[in-house]
This record gives C-alpha cells, sequence and structure tokens, in this order.
C-alpha cells in the first residue's frame, strides 16, 4: 500500500524526536562517563582478563593484582626480599622443605572478616584443583602431593588405602595405576606415606621413599605392582592381573605411562573394595597428603615441600598464591547459581585483602582503584585513588603520559626510544627477559648441529642493540639473562667485551663458514636450501628478522626470507613445530636460572624445539633435589652449557625495562622483574624530588614534574618500610 | 507498508542465521585458540580449561549451545536431562554467552557497556558529518563555479582522501600539542569525545558534501525550481522549502551506509583515542580468539547495519512521496 503523503508538522515532529533522542542517549552517556582524575594514574596496555587471582597470567594482570590482594609475603619494592605481608613472620627448615608461617593477627578482608591460615588453605586448595582451571596451577606444584592432586583424573574411582586409582574398563576388570602420594608423602622426612595399609609399608621398600627419578625405573614400578598384587591377594581377593603397561599395549593412554595395570576381579571382591569416586578421594587426600596445612586456630600455615625452592618465598608475593575468600564466593554461589563466577567479581561483590580495592570498572577503559581502608598498613598507603588504564595504542600511550593525564606508562613506542634515553624519567634498567630465536631441530638441515651452531656464531648483536632496540639491551650469549646475580652461566661464543668485541666476532665468523662448509655445504657442497624465519606481527620483531636474514645472506651465502604471522597462528606454528626458525622470548617468573632452563627438557610444553637430551633433563631434576645452593646453582650451569652446545635456541639479546615516571614519584624502583607495588607508591615533596636530583644524573634532561607537591605520605612510615627490608626474617 | 516491513524481517532472519552459522564456523577454523599464549598450557590445565568452556565437545554441539535451539545446561529441557526451567538458552535467548579473554564479564555486559559509547560517538560524528557536510555541499552547489566552491570541493577531495586516524593526527598535533584545549584521548567528560568525533566524521563530511552539491545543482535545473521562482518566492524559501528537500536525497540514501561505516569505522578512531566502545572488540576479539565476543559483535553489527538501512528505505517515503515501498528495488 502506498504511504499517502504525510502532513510535513508529523516528519518534523517525528525528525525532532529522534534528534532528541540522540542527545539524550548521548547525554546520559557523558554524564555517567564523568569521572575525575585519581590521584595517580598507569597505563596497563590492556583489558586484564579478569580480577581473579587464580585465572589469570601476564604481566598487566599482576599490576592488578599487587595492588588489591596480598599474599603471605610482599617484596621490598627495591631488592625484591621477601617483607612481612599477610604473614608477621616465617621459618623455614635447614633442609628447605618445611615453611611455617604465623599469620598477621587482625588482618582483615575488605568486608570485615578476619582473615586467618584457613583462608589460604583454601585459596591454595582452589588455585590447585581442576574446577578452576588454572593456568598458573603449576606453580604450586613444588609443594607436596600439589601435582598428583590437581591431575587425579575425574572419570577415576579410587582406593584410599593404597593411593592407588581404580578405573573399571569392563564389570569386574580394573585399570589401576597409583597416584603420586606415596612417594612424594614419604620424601618429607619422618612423615608416615599414605596409611599403615599402604602396602609399601607391609614390604618395608625403601627405595620408594626416594625422588621422583625413580619414576624412570621399570623395576621400582615391576616390583611395586607385585607386592601390590600380593597384598590384595594377601587379604583375600582373587585376581588376575591381564596386562602392564610397558609391554602389553597401555601405553597409548596418556595416563597410563607410569605404574599402570589391569586386572580382573569378581564382582564380590568389587563390592568389598569400597572403592570412591573422585570428589571423596580428592577431599581425603587433600587433608591428608597434600602439604599445606592451616592449624586449627587459623594461626598458623604450614607447607611441606616436595623439594627445596629456593624461590618458594618469591612464589608467596606472587599472585596465584594470593587469597580469595570463600565466604564471598560462598555468599555469590548462592545469591546467583547460574552466574556466580561472574558475579563475584563484580567490583560491588569483590571482596579483596590489599592496600587498594576496586571502586569503579570499565571494560577496556580503566579500573579505579580505590584505598581500602581496612588493611592492615593503610595509614602507609599514599594515594586515595588510582587509575589503571587500558590503553594499548603505544603512541596514545606515549601522548598520554607526555601530557601528564597517566604517571607511568611501561612501553613507549620504539622509534622514540633514543629521545627519551636521556631524560631523568626513562631509565631502562636489566630485565629479566631474554630474546632468543627457536631452531626446528626435527627439521634438515637444522637437525645438525653444525649448521645451528653456524647461525648462531654469525650473527652480529652489538648491531641488533643499539641499531633496533636501542635501550640499552645487552648482546646475550646465554639462555639465562646475565642480570641474574650469583648465577654463572654458560655462554656458547668467546667473550665479547667492549675492546675485543670485533675480533672475536670476525674469528666467529670463520668459524660459522668453516662449519658450514663442514655440514656439507657451501662452495664446495650442496645449496643451502632456503628457510624461513618466523615472527609474529611487531616493528622490532621484523626489523631483528630482515637484519639478520640479510646479515646471514650476506656473510654465510644463505637464502632466507621472513614470514610474519599474527599471534595466535604464530603460536600454532611454533606449536605444532611448523617453522624453520622462529623468533622467541621469555620473561623469568622468578629471580631463579631454572626458569629459563627447566623449559627445555626433553618433551616440555614450552620447548618447542623438537630438540632433547637425557644429560640436560637429568641435570635439571638433579638441581631441583639439591639443597647446597652453590652446587645447585653449578648443575644448572652444566645444563646450560650443554644447551648452548647443542643450540637448539639462538640467545640474541637480554630485556631491558622501559618505564615512563612522573619524576615525582616515589616508591618505585627498576628491578629485574619489572614488578612494582602500588601500595608503596607516593608523590615526592619538592624537597625530596630537589635531593633526589641532586643525587642522580647530574646531565639527565629535567621534565616538568606534575602532581601535588605535598607528599602524600607520611615520611616516618616510609622509613619503617626500608628498616623492616632489613630485619625481615628469611 | 506492512508487507514490507514483514518481507524485511523474513530476510533479515534468514541473512542472521547465516552470518551466526558461517562467522561460527569460520572462526573455529582458523588457527590458534582462546588459551594459547606464549606459556604452554599443561596438558591436563588445558583439558580443564577446555572443559569448563564446553571446547571440548563437537562442533556440532558447541554450535546448537551458542544459538541455543535447546539450553543444554542443567536448566535445560527434561528430555536432554536439563530440569526444564530455561529450555532455550543461547543466542535465541538473548544471551551470547561469557568472553573468553574478559572472564569477568558476559558478551552482554561487554556489549552493554561499550555500545551506547559508541552510539555517542557515532551520533556526535554523523550530526557533524551532517552539519558541515551539507552546509559545504549547498554553498557550493549555490556559488558554483566561485572561489569558495573551488576551495570547498579540494577541502572534501582531501577529507575523502584522507583516513581518519591521518586526520586524528593533525588534530591531536593541532588542539593538544600547539593548543593545548582538549584532552588527547581517553574518555570521561564530554570533551574526550570532540576529537575523534570530529575526526571520525570528516570523511562522511567530505563525502557528504559531494553528495550534496551534485543533489542540488541537478534540483535546481528541475522545472519545478524554476516555477518557484517564476512565482516570485525568495531565493531563500525556494531554497530551503523546495531545492533542500530533493537534494539531499542521496545523503539520506547515504546516512545508511554512513551509519554502518561510522560504526565500524570507530575502531581505528577509537583505539587512537583510548575511546572504550564497541568498535575496538571488533578486530581484538578476533585477534584474541575470543569466539563468543567476536560473535557477538558481529550479530550486533549486522542488526544494526539491517535495521539502519530498513530505516532509511522508510525514510525515503517521507522525503519523497513518489518512491514507494512496494517496488523495493
Amino acid at each position: 500500500m502506498a504511504s499517502s503523503p504525510r502532513p510535513a508538522r508529523l516528519r518534523q515532529l517525528l525528525a525532532l524526536a529522534i534528534l532528541a533522542g540522540l542527545a539524550v542517549a548521548a547525554g546520559s552517556v557523558l554524564a555517567a562517563a564523568r569521572l575525575d582524575r585519581a590521584d595517580f594514574v598507569l597505563n596497563n596496555a590492556t583489558e586484564i582478563q579478569s580480577l581473579d587471582p587464580h585465572t589469570v597470567t601476564g604481566v598487566p594482570e599482576g599490576r592488578v593484582m599487587r595492588a588489591i590482594y596480598e599474599g603471605l609475603v610482599v617484596k621490598h619494592p627495591e631488592t625484591l626480599a621477601p617483607l612481612p605481608g599477610m604473614a608477621a613472620s616465617w621459618e623455614v627448615s635447614d633442609d628447605g622443605l618445611h615453611y611455617r608461617f604465623h599469620m598477621r593477627s587482625g588482618a582483615v578482608w575488605s568486608d570485615g572478616e578476619l582473615i586467618d591460615a584457613e583462608d589460604f588453605a583454601f585459596a591454595w586448595r582452589r588455585l590447585l584443583s581442576p574446577e578452576t582451571a588454572a593456568e598458573y596451577a603449576y606453580q604450586l606444584w613444588c609443594v607436596e602431593g600439589a601435582e598428583a592432586w590437581t591431575l587425579l583424573p575425574d572419570d577415576r574411582r579410587y582406593r584410599a588405602f593404597d593411593g592407588s586409582w581404580w578405573q573399571e574398563i569392563e564389570p569386574g576388570r580394573f585399570r589401576v595405576g597409583r597416584t603420586d602420594f606415596v612417594r612424594t608423602a614419604s620424601v618429607a622426612a619422618g612423615s608416615r606415606p599414605f596409611t599403615s595399609n599402604d602396602p609399601m609399608q607391609h614390604v618395608g621398600f625403601p627405595e620408594v621413599r626416594g625422588s621422583r627419578t625413580e619414576e624412570a625405573d621399570g623395576g621400582t614400578a615391576d616390583f611395586w605392582r607385585y607386592e601390590f598384587t600380593r597384598a590384595l591377594q594377601r587379604d583375600g581377593y582373587e585376581l588376575q592381573v591381564l596386562a602392564t603397561n610397558s609391554s602389553d599395549g597401555l601405553d597409548g593412554d596418556p595416563d597410563a605411562s607410569r605404574w599402570v595395570f589391569e586386572l580382573q576381579l569378581d564382582p564380590d571382591a568389587v563390592a568389598r573394595l569400597e572403592l570412591m569416586d573422585a570428589a571423596t578421594f580428592r577431599e581425603l587426600t587433600w587433608r591428608e597428603h597434600v602439604g599445606i596445612k592451616a592449624s586449627d586456630d587459623g594461626t598458623v600455615l604450614d607447607v611441606t615441600l616436595n623439594q627445596p625452592t629456593p624461590y618458594f618465598l618469591d612464589l608467596c608475593a606472587f599472585y596465584p598464591l594470593f587469597p580469595v575468600s570463600a565466604s564471598a564466593i560462598e555468599r555469590a554461589k548462592e545469591r546467583w547459581p547460574a552466574t556466580w563466577r561472574i558475579e563475584w567479581l563484580k567490583p560491588e561483590h569483590l571482596v579483596t585483602n590489599g592496600p587498594y580495592r576496586v571502586a569503579f570498572r570499565r571494560v577496556n577503559d580503566r579500573i579505579r582503584l580505590a584505598k581500602n581502608s581496612t588493611y592492615w598498613d593503610a595509614d602507609r598507603v599514599a594515594f586515595d585513588t588510582i587509575d589503571v588504564l587500558a590503553v594499548d595504542h603505544l603512541g596514545t600511550s606515549l601522548n598520554l603520559y607526555l601530557t601528564g593525564e597517566v604517571d607511568w606508562i611501561d612501553r613507549p613506542i620504539a622509534g622514540v626510544i633514543p629521545r627519551l634515553m636521556p631524560r631523568e624519567d626513562f631509565e631502562p634498567a636489566p630485565y629479566l627477559g631474554s630474546y632468543f630465536y627457536r631452531v626446528n631441530t626435527t627439521k634438515p638441515p637444522f637437525d645438525d648441529v653444525r649448521v645451528r651452531r653456524a647461525l648462531a656464531l654469525a650473527i652480529d648483536r652489538r648491531e641488533i642493540c643499539e641499531k633496533i632496540t636501542k635501550s640499552g639491551e645487552q648482546p646475550a650469549h646465554g639462555i639465562v639473562p646475565r642480570s641474574l646475580a650469583g648465577y654463572p652461566g654458560a655462554d656458547f661464543a668467546h667473550a665479547r667485551d667492549e675492546a675485543t668485541y670485533e675480533a672475536n666476532l670476525a674469528k666467529d665468523l670463520d668459524e660459522a663458514k668453516r662449519l658450514l662448509a663442514d655440514a656439507g655445504y657451501g662452495p664446495d657442497g650442496d645449496e643451502f636450501p632456503t628457510f624461513e624465519i618466523l615472527y609474529n606481527t611487531d616493528q622490532t620483531h621484523k626489523d631483528v628478522a630482515e637484519v639478520l636474514a640479510s646479515r646471514w645472506a650476506r656473510d654465510l651465502g644463505l637464502s632466507v626470507k621472513t614470514l610474519n604471522q599474527e599471534w595466535k597462528v604464530y603460536l600454532d606454528s611454533q606449536r605444532t613445530l611448523d617453522y624453520d626458525v622462529s623468533r622467541s622470548a621469555w620473561i623469568g617468573d622468578y629471580l631463579d636460572a631454572n626458569s629459563f632452563l627447566d623449559l627445555w627438557v626433553t618433551d616440555g610444553e614450552n620447548n618447542r624445539t623438537g630438540w632433547g637430551d637425557a644429560r640436560y633433563d637429568a641435570l635439571i631434576a638433579q638441581a631441583a633435589r639439591e639443597p647446597n645452593e652453590a652446587r645447585r646453582l653449578e648443575l644448572l650451569t652444566e645444563a646450560e652449557a650443554i644447551l648452548m652446545e647443542a643450540l637448539p635456541v639462538i640467545p640474541l639479546y637480554d630485556y631491558t625495562t622501559r618505564n615512563l615516571t612522573n619524576p615525582r614519584l616515589g616508591g618505585f624502583f627498576g628491578n629485574a622483574l619489572d614488578e612494582h607495588f602500588p601500595k608503596f607508591f607516593y608523590w615526592m615533596d619538592d624537597a625530596e624530588l630537589a635531593a633526589k636530583r641532586a643525587a642522580g644524573d647530574p646531565d639527565a634532561v629535567r621534565v616538568p614534574a606534575r602532581g601535588p607537591s605535598a607528599g602524600m605520605y607520611p615520611p616516618a612510615g616510609r622509613d619503617a618500610v626500608y628498616r623492616a627490608s632489613n630485619e625481615a626474617p628469611r | 507498508m506492512l508487507r514490507f516491513l514483514l518481507r524485511r524481517a523474513m530476510w533479515f532472519a534468514i541473512t542472521l542465521f547465516v552470518v551466526v552459522t558461517v562467522s561460527f564456523f569460520l572462526m573455529r577454523a582458523v588457527r590458534g585458540g582462546p588459551f594459547d599464549g606464549e606459556r604452554a598450557l599443561n596438558p591436563a590445565i588445558e583439558r580443564n580449561l577446555q572443559a569448563r568452556y564446553h571446547l571440548d565437545w563437537p562442533q556440532w554441539k558447541q554450535y546448537l549451545a551458542y544459538i541455543g535451539p535447546f539450553n543444554l545446561d542443567e536448566e535445560g529441557p527434561e528430555f536432554l536431562g536439563g530440569d526444564g526451567a530455561r529450555p532455550f538458552g543461547g543466542v535465541l535467548a538473548g544471551d551470547f554467552g561469557p568472553s573468553f579473554k574478559y572472564r569477568d564479564f558476559t558478551v552482554n555486559d561487554i556489549i552493554g557497556q561499550s555500545l551506547p559509547i559508541s552510539a555517542a560517538l557515532g551520533s556526535i560524528a554523523l550530526a557533524w558529518a551532517l552539519l558541515l557536510g551539507l552546509t559545504a555541499g549547498v554553498a557550493s552547489a549555490l556559488w558554483r563555479g566561485t572561489k569558495t566552491d573551488v576551495a570547498l570541493r579540494l577541502a572534501a577531495t582531501t577529507g575523502i582522501a584522507l583516513p581518519n586516524f591521518v586526520i586524528a593526527g593533525f588534530l591531536v598535533i593541532l588542539f593538544v600539542f600547539l593548543v593545548p584545549l582538549l584532552p588527547v584521548a581517553g574518555y570521561g567528560s564530554p570533551a574526550h569525545l570532540i576529537l575523534p568525533g570530529f575526526a571520525l566524521g570528516a570523511p562522511f563530511a567530505a563525502y557528504i558534501a559531494r553528495l550534496s552539491r551534485t543533489g542540488m545543482l541537478e534540483v535546481l535545473h528541475q522545472d519545478y525550481i524554476r516555477t518557484a521562482r517564476a512565482k516570485g518566492l525568495s531565493e531563500r524559501l525556494v531554497i530551503l522549502r523546495h531545492a533542500l528537500k530533493g537534494g539531499i536525497l542521496p545523503v539520506v540514501s547515504y546516512l545508511g551506509p554512513a551509519t554502518a561505516g561510522i560504526l565500524t569505522g570507530s575502531l581505528v578512531i577509537e583505539r587512537i583515542f583510548a575511546i572504550p566502545g564497541t568498535g575496538s572488540h571488533f578486530v581484538n576479539s578476533a585477534l584474541n580468539r575470543d569466539y563468543t565476543l567476536a560473535m557477538g559483535v558481529t550479530i550486533l553489527y549486522t542488526v544494526l547495519v539491517y535495521a539502519l538501512n530498513t530505516l532509511v528505505d522508510l525514510a525515503y517515503t517521507l522525503l519523497d512521496p513518489r518512491i514507494e515501498l512496494e517496488d523495493e528495488a
């Protein structure tokens, strides 16, 4: 039907109504958006995954977590030494396996409830539980029994008395394996493995109390199986062993790699077995066999480790080990049975225990933090509000900093770094991160160590640091960053200090050519196949790849292309070993060489080079058990030497931090983990700022120090923080 | 009119179904998954994570759960083992699911927070594009051949040729660093939307100027304009009452695509000016393999573009009685 011409009045009204609607909508959005500037603003560069400390991974997430939660210990902002946090003090046993934390009395959650050791036991159990699906669950696997507890398959039925799992494949037919509990529980000196019914106890089997490497020992497994079935028979069970793991084809099952066999039982025997479901078994094993125990009055938390873990206190200050409020989660579950997973994390419901609480959150814009008045040390928290922005555009981030709208950004655009270098607000510090290339060692010609070594030698690393990255990065000839204090390390090439750099580079180039010729390539041999350098989308990665491609072409006569892939595709290519040479990097989780070395064990998830060496694996495992620190570092150095001999990874340079901070910001220090603690931040007053400038580099370019010049911090309290660092028990 | 709307609705349902289905499977066909990161996950932990988000289900089942003819969780229909409380789930129930990347938010939360912001930015950009574009276009047509016309046309061509992020760069240098009048980026006050609104609207203003100039020139040669002039009407009345209405018809038909362009084009501007709108999710969710968020934003844009085009068709009849909806071209 044709619409007849409407009166002009109506049309005008319609247009007016639409315009008015738009205006009202725009107006209300803008009215809701109005926010005053916070006392301190930092750009976190991305929207964090979650406010739940147990499900996140990543540097930006860590910044928020350290502001709103507090672990058993906190770290000194400059030295990173542990300071008392939720634990007022702690003791460590001489063998490094037992930690006893004395909880701070009177510390409360932001809803006023008291925090005790039970909260940490709950939180750590939550981190380990498969239901949480925490990516960082493995951070706590150094605790006795924890790894096995996380990895208990939930589709199995379990037996309590011997720490075994039973999976019923057919009626009466079981696949039986053992959890790790017996062995890991018995490692702890004096603790009784599982229960007195444990067949291991009956036969007095001392070897099983040893180390995890015995898993590789088939003899031990066979012996266990033999004693285990004998114990069952002694108790009156008729059974028939149908198959064992290594010889009878159980190897296809990923869970069946060790300690597994199949047996047949008659139905009566099955009824007597008292099998329990996974949830019940989990409950039982948590109480009895995972080394995390809160005392009844909640004042003491006892932790037993599998092996001496020198960085365990650092871990306690790492966000996966932060507590969450059990009662807040319970309340959410009751109120929102379907959506509690999201509801308990909303700012208005979230309960935290750190110096700040979440006041407001707008996705992709900001998290506004407000001082948590219930925090035990609230008197020493300087800022009332902190804004954590999620601006991912590097240019915009820099502009925000330059116009004073943001006080701290962590990554200026690479192009402006030379202009930032002389400024007082830009002080790159060594960062525990390594930039390197992975080589696909499963693919010819890269399966030849001579080829890998030739590639590694023929790189002018100083050129990359000086012409591309430009913020004081150090050329690397080992995979562990050399900024790591106390670790000797093993380099693959000639020492290269300033004076000998050119000469040694020339020597290395000659050796590289000779190695390639030895491997059968070059003027007298085969033509080296064309290969690709894989990198993910980023200007620096592109520049480095192109420089390397052109240098390898010029100096070694190779034909090299570069291949850019989007991040997730690039990760997939690495994982499936669908590459030749691939740009890579690794940032240490904690101040320890192991963080860079345990990646390369055979078939490790992060190995992604196809390389493996039994000697290397053994050294890494041995180092993990070694209580003597000096000896442990020697073992790790030996391992690194093996790695640098085989070169499945080619180190390029060690990272530096790139923070730009308002010159007036106090309590912020460059450190190797690039971890900073909002609890300690404050504005310097004019006198302190002048003193800092007088003590610093006199040639540094001064920039305007914005912000209130009345120090937002009681100086007496600040001194106490530093005193505490000297008195901190270790 | 009703038949037109009904037919549109039917095509809309079909379009939406195709868009949802194709993008659902395309998304999952791309290499890489939502939980891939620099640090590989322990296989057991990865299995837990996939189970939590049902990524371990076969794709057809994930698809059904997503569009939701049947709710596959505990509240689903009884014959699927649920308690029958909420038989329909997924998109059919208006539930886009939880975001995989931003785990504290549902996709509905994210769109609910960001869409009004994008709409505010888009309204400002569109209003400004119309105001400037129409004024320049009409002026240009009236003063055809003069220096003003040449200058305006040059400006319009430049505006079309320059991408909005280049304009944004100039604006920032000019109004933030040289003459510090406006905030450089961020969101928190009306002043924060002025530069992005301007940059976002500029290319559209330029195009509208060209369209309205052409439209006006054509109309000014029509008989009814000559008649109006012959009746002795003042030039102002001739232009405003008679010429303008016909002259801006091309602009009206451009409004649909322009609005869609402003919405989708806002992703660059939103990023440069750090505006927490929907545009940035359009690209980032795909890069993050945040399946549910990417689907949610895709569906949102499909609905918006379709609805806007329908509105434009309706607006045609208001402006030009000669056009009848049933003869839909």
